[in-house]
């Protein structure tokens, strides 16, 4: 994952050991939802993404491993 | 099994059929997500009747409370941890599993469970009710923050969400105390199984999810607006610039609640124990019972009490902190420092709250999910300055260092020896982590996933219940570590008794002790006399200023000037150096030992800690002395 700032993106798959990956989507990262990076932490990582109604802060080495459609034709408000 | 809009599913059928299903309640279970309102409904619930127990074997705490009902029936209410899911992964979700299967052992199957979901949040929430209603047992969902849904436009149909789960349903605010009448009538009640209903295979996340958004659709659930008030606040609180600015303001606030604003509480409370002290002597006759009683028991343990306002308004900080949601947004901005020495931000909490004292702290570190991480938080949080190494500082740097400036006119040379003490357990503490993360604690870099809650307004009564906990546990150990070492040690010092009267000190059991402890903290430039101090501090830090008031035959008090001069003069400024160094690196807390070897289950991690610590400190005494004195001369 990848996105600027405020850019929506479709969770595609988790590419991370299985019990990681089981932790994120009960955190709401699950294929099909709807991803935007938010604000982070001074230096940009980590950063906090909204998911599924929640605000979840990621580490940028846990973030890439998720792999997202970017969904170029939709502005977020911020 | 049916296929139906691709969610797989399976017929609802209890694990167990309930003993009788029109029976009164006995035990039922609270069970939710993190952040979903649990304990707060339970404190609300059950007040004050609230107790806390480790369950066997696991470092998961139990609490239970009690709630009145009609008739004068009682319930008992158990809290069990948050969590997402029921699979017995973490040790969180283990312990909720087997107590509601009834596998733990050494506690019953609760009859009932209320099920606590955030229904500002209902679509993820919902995953949790799968996994629990297949439970069988008779269930009421609460669906919380009613409040916030409303405020924010969402909506829900409870009686068609109730209808697609098969269990009651209501909307409620366990903060704001409204909707509750239903969760009492729930108790009251008796009451059936829940419905057969069909539910989805529980181990597969996105089928649950799918099947949470269907359900959530199905009864007209409409989100609420995202928490305006949150984003605006995180705009401040996450900013480049005010982010840091604003973190470092919130450390140095609660260090100036620990050394300026208990002040004058700590001298109120001293003063009560002073004069309430003097008055029981007055009204007792003459006599070593009495002496005890009034030097030993109320001067030493009295010498404890003081910290109690310390301690209690910086867990009022901590709370204020926790609560509104902060604290997690603390621990997003120091991850990248703390990553530095192998931890990561989730440990900042606990070192925060090490500050004021190590015990809480160490309790504070169950959120660290990775296991590594957390014993290697464990085993730093005793180097962080506690409340009572300060009597200890205080006393020595008043005897030994005379007031001046020294850097300008602001900071004077006493401060900044107290500065120098907490800079030097500080870095002890890293390089440590350091050198276990690099070692004996090392570990694959887990994730760090930290969930940031909707900023919230900390309610009085929580914050009340926090304290009211804190102070139960510190003046009991006030009352039974503490007064067992000041009583033992008063009773080494006056005895044996020549011709009906105490010895000179040097002449006491506690006397014998500390000489022959000598040859071994001679080095250090300790004398016999500072060897009785060190032994009684093994209990508890600040017991060394009690036992040198006894010792040197002077109101044992931090501040007396009789006490100050006498160390004065029978202490090298090597030594006093060095047992500032001591103090600052050494583990002399049976507390600390003792819930160390609770939460990391055995012996193992507080002996490593113990030696390592002890040697830590009797080497940096060492060299102190060393070095004092080789500049001194």
């Amino acid at each position: 994952m990848d996105l600027p700032r405020g850019r929506e993106g479709v969770i595609l798959d988790l590419d991370l050991p299985e019990d990681v990956a089981r932790r994120l989507m009960e955190l709401g990262f699950v294929p099909g939802n709807t991803v935007v990076p938010a604000r982070s932490a001074p230096g940009g990582d980590p950063r906090v993404y909204r998911v599924d109604g929640s605000e979840v802060a990621l580490r940028r080495e846990t973030a890439v491993h998720i792999r997202i459609r970017d969904r170029n034709d939709c502005f977020s408000d911020e | 099994m049916a296929n139906i809009c691709g969610c797989e599913l399976q017929a609802h059928r209890p694990e167990q059929a309930p003993k009788q299903p029109h029976t009164h309640l006995h035990r039922v279970a609270i069970v939710g997500p993190p952040n979903s309102g649990k304990s707060t409904l339970f404190n609300k619930l059950t007040g004050l009747r609230q107790k806390v127990a480790n369950y066997p074997g696991v470092t998961v705490e139990q609490r239970t409370g009690r709630i009145r009902l009609a008739h004068n029936r009682e319930v008992e209410l158990i809290d069990l941890p948050g969590i997402y899911s029921l699979d017995p992964r973490s040790e969180d979700e283990r312990v909720t599993h087997d107590v509601l299967t009834g596998r733990m052992p050494g506690v019953s199957r609760p009859d009932a469970v209320i099920l606590i979901l955030d229904s500002t949040n209902l679509s993820r929430h919902l995953i949790l009710a799968a996994p629990v209603l297949s439970l069988g047992l008779p269930t009421l969902v609460v669906l919380n923050m009613a409040d916030a849904l409303r405020e924010g436009g969402g909506a829900l149909d409870t009686s068609a969400l109730a209808a697609r789960l098969g269990a009651p349903v209501v909307l409620a605010s366990a903060a704001k105390g409204e909707g509750l009448e239903p969760v009492h009538e729930f108790l009251n009640r008796q009451f059936a199984v829940p419905h057969p209903v069909q539910l989805p295979v529980i181990q597969d996340i996105p089928k649950c999810r799918a099947w949470a958004s269907r359900i959530g659709a199905e009864a007209s659930y409409r989100a609420p607006a995202p928490p305006v008030w949150t984003r605006r606040l995180d705009a401040v609180f996450l900013h480049p610039l005010f982010g840091p600015l604003v973190f470092i303001l919130v450390v140095l606030a609660v260090f100036q609640t620990i050394f300026v604003g208990a002040e004058p509480l700590m001298n109120a409370v001293e003063a009560a124990i002073t004069w309430s002290g003097s008055e029981i002597g007055r009204l007792l006759p003459a006599s070593p019972v009495r002496d005890l009683i009034v030097e030993g028991v109320w001067g030493g343990v009295g010498s404890v009490i003081v910290f109690l306002p310390q301690i209690l308004l910086l867990f009022l900080f901590i709370g204020i902190l926790e609560d509104s949601g902060y604290l997690a947004r603390a621990a997003l901005i120091a991850d990248r420092t703390m990553a530095k020495v192998g931890l990561q931000g989730k440990s900042f909490i606990p070192l925060l709250s090490a500050y004021a004292c190590a015990v809480p702290a160490i309790m504070a570190t169950r959120t660290i999910e990775n296991k590594r991480d957390r014993i290697a938080t464990i085993l730093i949080a005793p180097f962080m300055t506690c409340s009572a190494r300060l009597p200890v500082y205080t006393l020595f740097i008043a005897a030994f260092i005379s007031e001046g400036p020294f850097l300008g006119p602001f900071v004077g040379r006493r401060t900044a020896a107290m500065v120098g003490l907490y800079i030097l357990g500080f870095l002890a503490a890293f390089a440590t982590a350091r050198l276990l993360k690099s070692s004996i604690l090392k570990s694959e870099r887990t994730p760090f996933v930290l969930e940031l809650p909707p900023y919230r307004r900390p309610t009085l009564r929580s914050l009340g219940l926090r304290l009211y906990d804190r102070a139960r546990i510190f003046l009991r150990r006030a009352g039974t570590v503490i007064l067992t070492a000041v009583v033992i040690l008063w009773i080494l010092a006056h005895v044996p008794l020549i011709d009906g009267h105490a010895p000179p000190i040097e002449h006491s059991a506690a006397g014998t002790l500390g000489r022959a402890l000598e040859p071994l903290i001679a080095p250090l430039g300790f004398n016999w006399k500072i060897g009785i101090g060190l032994i009684s501090s093994l209990a508890a830090r600040e017991t060394i200023v009690g036992t040198l008031g006894t010792i040197y035959g002077i109101q044992g008090d931090e501040s007396a000037p009789g006490l100050q001069a006498a160390l004065h003069r029978d202490l090298t400024p090597g030594g006093a150096v060095a047992l500032l160094v001591f103090f600052a690196f050494a583990m002399q807390c049976m507390s600390t030992v003792a819930v160390v070897r609770r939460e990391t289950g055995g012996w193992k991690w507080p002996v490593l800690q113990f030696v390592y610590m002890g040697s830590l400190a009797y080497l940096g005494a060492l060299a102190a002395n060393w070095i004092v004195t080789a500049w001194i001369s």
